[in-house]
């Protein structure tokens, strides 16, 4: 598509020279500017209704130090200490529920209250204009390209974090008697989850100097081969630390998939529920629970 | 490097300090189960703990020695396998049947006494 020549004044691309000289003219008006148009922009937040989570203030605040760090990335051509300065902004924002959208809106908000100030201040000269957003527009898709991502980032950085905490708190192994553990699995287990747990339950096998280890998946609504192929290197894992493991808390369906699609489970000790497999370690650990013939009454003090 | 073999009453103790090459392990095996008769052991402990890789050839060798003892009257027991390896050797398929393992040297010898005994009570 060509576009009218009428349109593109500026037929040559500018120099690199040019475009630092026209840049400089830009920053010295947005400095001469700076308190009109960062009102203006303040404003226009607050109309657009973004950044609602945040108060006046603060978005005046924010504003600010955006609006400096803007006209230095501008000035300077260099986009580390905008890219830091997004970040650190993501980090600070993002518990307070700021959305994406609305940090993108607000970077290209400020990038149309300053284009409508260089119309305003160009207006006369046409010329001159084209120019000057033909330094400007590159800079400031850049810094939009900027903040956007850093954004992002962040908040992956963030996502990653949390499914790491749940994927943590989701395999506890639990110490239940001496040299006894029990590891109850809850939910999907997928090859990296399975992974997982095996790593958590051999290094609590060696801290705990565990003996026998009782595994419930009563919480495990379906298993494939893989699974259960994983569970099985797991017990015999576990057995080279020394360890007997019980598998309690097999569903029918369970039972029957496995019976079905044909996995070797021989070599595993398994109980009805995880009492009995408790019951189980407790006769291989030589405990013995006695039944007391009546409760102890309680002492008053 | 030779592996160091230390008699402890009934038991021998083998502490392998370092990564071991074929003919070592060769080499262990052979001098291991000549100590059994000689020293009329009842039980061998083979410390693994120093280990951080374990192929194919140990593993065959640590079975064979456990055979081999047990026909000259000799219980063995590996001790001191680390998580990672324990878990690398699972994915290998390599997962010592018929072995008996314990956590540590102390979980080794008290593996060796219970057998000891239950064998006193058969008697």
């Amino acid at each position: 598509m060509s576009t009218p020549k009428d349109r593109n004044p500026s037929s040559q691309p500018p120099t690199a020279e040019e475009t630092a000289g026209l840049l400089r003219e830009l920053v010295s008006h947005l400095r001469q500017n700076r308190t009109q148009l960062r009102e203006e922009w303040a404003r226009r937040i607050t109309r657009a209704q973004l950044l609602t989570a945040m108060t006046e203030e603060e978005i005046f605040a924010e504003a600010t130090s955006v609006y400096d760090n803007y006209v230095e990335a501008l000035e300077t051509g260099t986009f580390e200490a905008l890219q830091a300065y997004a970040r650190n902004l993501s980090e600070r924002i993002i518990p307070r529920g700021v959305e994406t959208h609305e940090v993108v809106g607000i970077v290209l908000l400020l990038r149309d209250v300053l284009a409508r100030s260089l119309f305003a201040k160009y207006h006369e000269d046409f010329n001159k204009l084209n120019r000057i957003l033909d330094a400007y527009e590159p800079a400031a898709n850049r810094i939009a390209n900027t903040v956007a991502v850093g954004f992002v980032q962040e908040r992956e950085r963030v996502i990653r974090q949390q499914q790491e905490a749940i994927r943590e708190l989701s395999t506890p192994v639990l110490q239940v008697r001496e040299r006894l553990l029990i590891l109850p699995i809850i939910g999907v287990i997928d090859p990296q989850r399975a992974r997982q747990l095996t790593e958590q339950l051999l290094r609590a096998i060696r801290t705990n100097r565990a003996k026998v280890v009782v595994i419930d998946i009563t919480g495990v609504a379906a298993m494939d081969s893989n699974v259960a192929n994983h569970l099985v290197q797991t017990v015999e894992a576990s057995r080279l630390l020394g360890a007997t493991v019980i598998v309690t808390g097999l569903s029918p369906e369970i039972a029957q998939t496995l019976v079905t699609i044909g996995v070797d489970l021989s070599e595993m000790a398994t109980v009805g529920d995880l009492q009995g497999g408790i019951e189980e370690a407790e006769r291989l650990l030589g405990y013995k629970v006695l039944e007391l013939a009546a409760p102890p009454a309680p002492k008053n003090n | 490097m030779e592996v160091p073999i230390l008699k402890q009453g009934h038991y021998l103790i083998a502490s392998i300090q370092s990564a071991l090459t074929d003919a070592d392990l060769m080499q262990l095996r052979e001098s291991l189960v000549a100590r059994v008769g000689k020293f009329r052991a009842r039980g061998v402990i083979v410390d693994v703990t120093a280990l951080d890789v374990m192929d194919s050839f140990a593993v065959r060798t640590l079975r064979d020695i456990t055979h081999m003892a047990r026909l000259r009257g000799a219980e063995t027991v590996i001790v001191g396998i680390q998580p990672e390896v324990a878990f690398a050797m699972v994915q290998l398929g390599l997962t010592l049947k018929g072995v008996a393992t314990a956590l540590d040297l102390e979980e080794g010898l008290a593996f060796l006494d219970t057998q000891a005994r239950e064998r006193i009570d058969r008697a």
